[in-house]
């Protein structure tokens, strides 16, 4: 069985960011920074949202409060996750929010105390799969897609589904070989959630993971990147990418599919933590991402996904939601994650682990 | 007026009240108990149903315990969406299996037995409910204990607690809310006759001392409202009485005393000695049968206040005949008239006052000496039900038409002698009357007899 699991360039410091958070040691290692408006008071917001991507819904934020400006840091979701866990312990300094794609980590923290009880007339209308606590909020309605190549996969091949795509893997057509991407969930908390949540979700995850394995599918990091190797041509198919990024990236030959068996989807969380400096301005750039203005900027740009089902051609009882209550908890256990890991590991192996 | 008493509504209205809150006090508390109680008790379970599907999961593989966390136990969790979990699986030697970090929570008193400990602690700040579940391997390659530690925070108890509560209270508040409605106008209706006697008695003239209705009054009020007709009623007679003896002594004494000075005046001015001495002596037989007049007018007078105010003794009647034969005083009247003494071997028994009896009596004898013929008789009778003391002369009696008058005040014939002043069988017949008796007159062929006839009480033993 030859598996191959790349790690692109921009992978490594992930990993390393990610032993970091393991050994303990609270590292100021962002990816990037930006700064938005120029008020006096200044919230310091840790996500793991692309700067490019967000930065539309920011700057609404700051234009509609002046006073206000926003130290918006991107990091990675492990490292974020461990950078916050240090700073509720009391180590390393502290955000004001935090706005993670890796939920079941912001659910560790609010379970561990860490956030802040806030309630609004906003926050109450969130439906009860996107808040916990009123301490962690949903802003975001994100599906994992499958997408493909639209030039070279047509017609019966592409993958509705995920029964289809299992039939596409076993037919073992040559040209897909090492052709198929997916998330290296050791790398991407987020990865790891996914797969976490397929393998609650249905008994076509063993099979998937299975089929990954025949085809000498790719284990690599971020949606981009994938998407862009999609394009390129470089992979034909890719599971479990997060269809935000699809949207964001402008590119005339990837096919975009919410798989019809089900449909998971992920609510980017909002935390305020425990300790912030400035609660009550994060609390106003919480209702912010929760206005009719904000979320529609956000259904802009891709991170809310429509209710429509004619335009998704998604059904209602297809789509899955993670919700943010404890039992994400058991995705960060350790004894689950090594068996995800074993099983994970079964099905890439391992070329140039570092 | 500042310190107007309060009403009887309002003080019993404020009873039922006060015993309403207390009575909700104790039902709350209760509640609250229970409730709290009924929370822990389902939260509980679901720690417990938890802990057991995460010690379910442990299985040992190469000689390691590894526990493969169900999800179904953290949804089980989720029942209680809003609180914050703990979960540690720990090894023997109480190394970490699995576990969301190294926090240390175990029960105060670490228990020897298998079962389940349910134990409170805090939980980063916040109290919390923990359940150890214990499970034992003995395998080749791993034995020993791995205990199971499930916790969450109190918020869905408290929020459970506080439904119940709440579920429990609200009909207990209608009820004590309609209870409370329900007894105002229960009460209201009950005092409405006192209501109404207070305005009835409000209204009422100051001099009126007719008797107050007393129909459709409940029973307790009615005691007091006789007690009270009864007083006004004797009242009443008090004041008829001494309305009526100020007004006899202006109409009786104005004449005679009138009489007398005119006869005096005129006795200054006479010189002969012979119509002096004629004045003088009539000017005697005024003034006496003035004096008989004063005896009279306050022997009724004092009659009419015994009446009402002596107590009333059982009286043998034979004993009043006695003593007025005794006295003698007819003897002044009439000297050598014969008085004869006519009682039986048995007790005459009434119930009456013997003063007021007495003068009833010598009023019977005093007219027949004066106007019937001797012989005179007095005596009793008892026919089981009825009473009677009796005076009898031998004469037929006056004429009917005199008869109707007689017993009147001041009813005087023509043949009443000018010292007489008809106050006589007036007396009596007022006796009568405030005994529950009556005077019955009867020309009979032994003569004539008028009998003071009184209802007859048992003998006392």
């Amino acid at each position: 069985m030859m598996v191959r699991r790349q790690c692109l360039g921009a992978t490594l410091p992930l990993l390393l960011l990610a032993l970091a958070a393991v050994v303990g040691v609270p590292s100021a290692a962002q990816e990037a920074t930006a700064r938005f408006g120029s008020g006096a008071t200044a919230i310091l917001l840790r996500s793991t949202t692309d700067i490019a991507i967000i930065r539309p819904v920011m700057e609404r934020f700051v234009a509609r409060n002046p006073e206000l400006s926003v130290r918006y840091e991107q990091w990675g979701s492990n490292a974020l996750f461990a950078a916050s866990r240090a700073a509720c312990a009391g180590e390393g300094d502290q955000a004001d929010a935090v706005f993670s794609s890796a939920v079941h980590q912001m659910v560790w923290l609010v379970n561990a105390a860490c956030g802040h009880r806030y309630q609004s007339a906003r926050t109450a209308a969130l439906p009860a799969t996107r808040r916990w606590r009123d301490e962690l909020w949903g802003i975001t309605e994100e599906p994992a897609v499958i997408v493909y190549n639209t030039d070279r996969i047509s017609g019966a091949e592409v993958p509705r589904n995920r029964f289809t795509l299992l039939d596409l893997m076993r037919s073992n057509p040559p040209h897909l070989r090492g052709r198929i991407a997916t998330y290296d969930i050791e790398a991407s908390g987020l990865g790891y959630l996914f797969a976490h949540s397929d393998s609650l979700e249905a008994t076509t995850f063993g099979a998937v993971l299975e089929g990954f394995a025949r085809m000498e599918a790719v284990a690599t990091c971020c949606s981009a990147e994938i998407i862009r190797g999609v394009a390129e041509g470089r992979y034909l198919i890719a599971y479990n990418v997060l269809g935000s990024y699809v949207a964001s990236a402008t590119f005339a030959n990837v096919g975009v599919i919410l798989p019809e068996d089900y449909t998971l989807i992920l609510s980017r969380a909002f935390m305020i933590p425990r300790d912030a400096a400035h609660k009550p301005e994060a609390a106003r750039l919480l209702d912010f991402l929760l206005s009719d203005e904000a979320q529609h900027i956000l259904r802009d740009i891709g991170l809310v996904l429509t209710r429509d089902p004619s335009e998704t051609g998604l059904l209602p009882s297809a789509r899955r939601f993670i919700a943010l209550s404890p039992a994400l908890l058991v995705a960060l256990d350790r004894n689950k994650r090594d068996q995800l890991f074993t099983l994970w590991g079964q099905a890439f192996t391992i070329d140039n682990r570092p | 007026m500042a310190d107007a008493p309060r009403s009887l509504l309002a003080r019993v209205v404020q009873a039922v009240l006060l015993l309403l809150l207390l009575g909700g006090v104790l039902i709350s508390g209760s509640t609250w108990y229970n409730g709290r109680a009924a929370a822990r008790q389902a939260y509980d379970r679901i720690l417990l149903g938890a802990a057991s599907d995460i010690a379910e999961s442990i299985s040992v593989r190469d000689g390691v315990p590894v526990a493969d966390l169900p999800v179904s136990a953290f949804e089980l969790l989720a029942q209680a969406p809003d609180d914050r979990v703990y979960y540690s699986v720990r090894g023997p030697d109480d190394g970490l299996i699995a576990g969301l970090d190294d926090t240390r929570i175990a029960p105060p008193d670490p228990a020897r037995g298998i079962g389940p400990v349910y134990f409170d602690a805090r939980l980063q700040h916040e109290a919390a409910r923990f359940v150890q579940v214990k499970r034992r391997f003995a395998e080749r390659d791993f034995s020993g204990e791995v205990s199971v530690i499930v916790g969450q925070t109190l918020r869905a108890r408290r929020a459970m607690a506080l439904g119940l509560v709440l579920q429990g209270l609200v009909p207990v508040s209608v009820a004590g809310i309609a209870l409370l409605v329900m007894s105002y106008f229960i009460i209201r209706s009950a005092v409405r006759p006192l209501e109404l006697l207070a305005a009835d008695l409000l209204h009422r003239d100051p001099y009126d001392l007719t008797p107050m209705r007393t129909e459709g009054l409940p029973r307790e009020l009615r005691v007091t409202l006789d007690a009270m007709n009864r007083f006004m009623d004797r009242l009443d007679r008090q004041m008829q009485a001494m309305r009526n003896l100020i007004s006899d002594s202006a109409h009786q004494l104005r004449t005679p005393v009138a009489a007398i000075r005119v006869q005096a005046e005129s006795m200054v001015e006479e010189e002969d000695a012979h119509l002096r001495a004629h004045a003088l002596a009539r000017l005697l037989a005024r003034t006496r049968s003035l004096g008989r007049l004063l005896d009279q007018l306050l022997s009724r007078a004092l009659v009419i206040h015994r009446t009402d105010s002596a107590p009333r003794v059982v009286i043998d009647l034979r004993e009043i005949a006695l003593d007025i034969v005794e006295k003698r005083d007819h003897e002044l009247l009439a000297p050598g008239a014969e008085v004869t003494l006519a009682i039986g071997e048995a007790p005459v028994p009434v119930l009456a006052d013997a003063f007021s009896l007495e003068q009833a009596g010598r009023n019977l004898l005093v007219n027949a000496l004066r106007h019937g013929r001797a012989p005179v008789r007095i005596g009793t009778d008892d026919n089981g039900t009825e009473a009677s003391l009796w005076v009898q002369d031998a004469g037929p009696g006056p004429d009917p038409a005199l008869l109707a008058r007689v017993g009147r005040r001041f009813a005087r014939s023509a043949a009443s002698h000018e010292d007489s002043a008809g106050l006589g069988l007036s007396i009596v017949s007022d006796v009568a009357a405030a005994f529950g008796g009556r005077v019955d007159m009867v020309p009979g062929p032994e003569g004539f007899r008028v009998s003071l006839v009184l209802p007859a009480v048992e003998a006392p033993k």
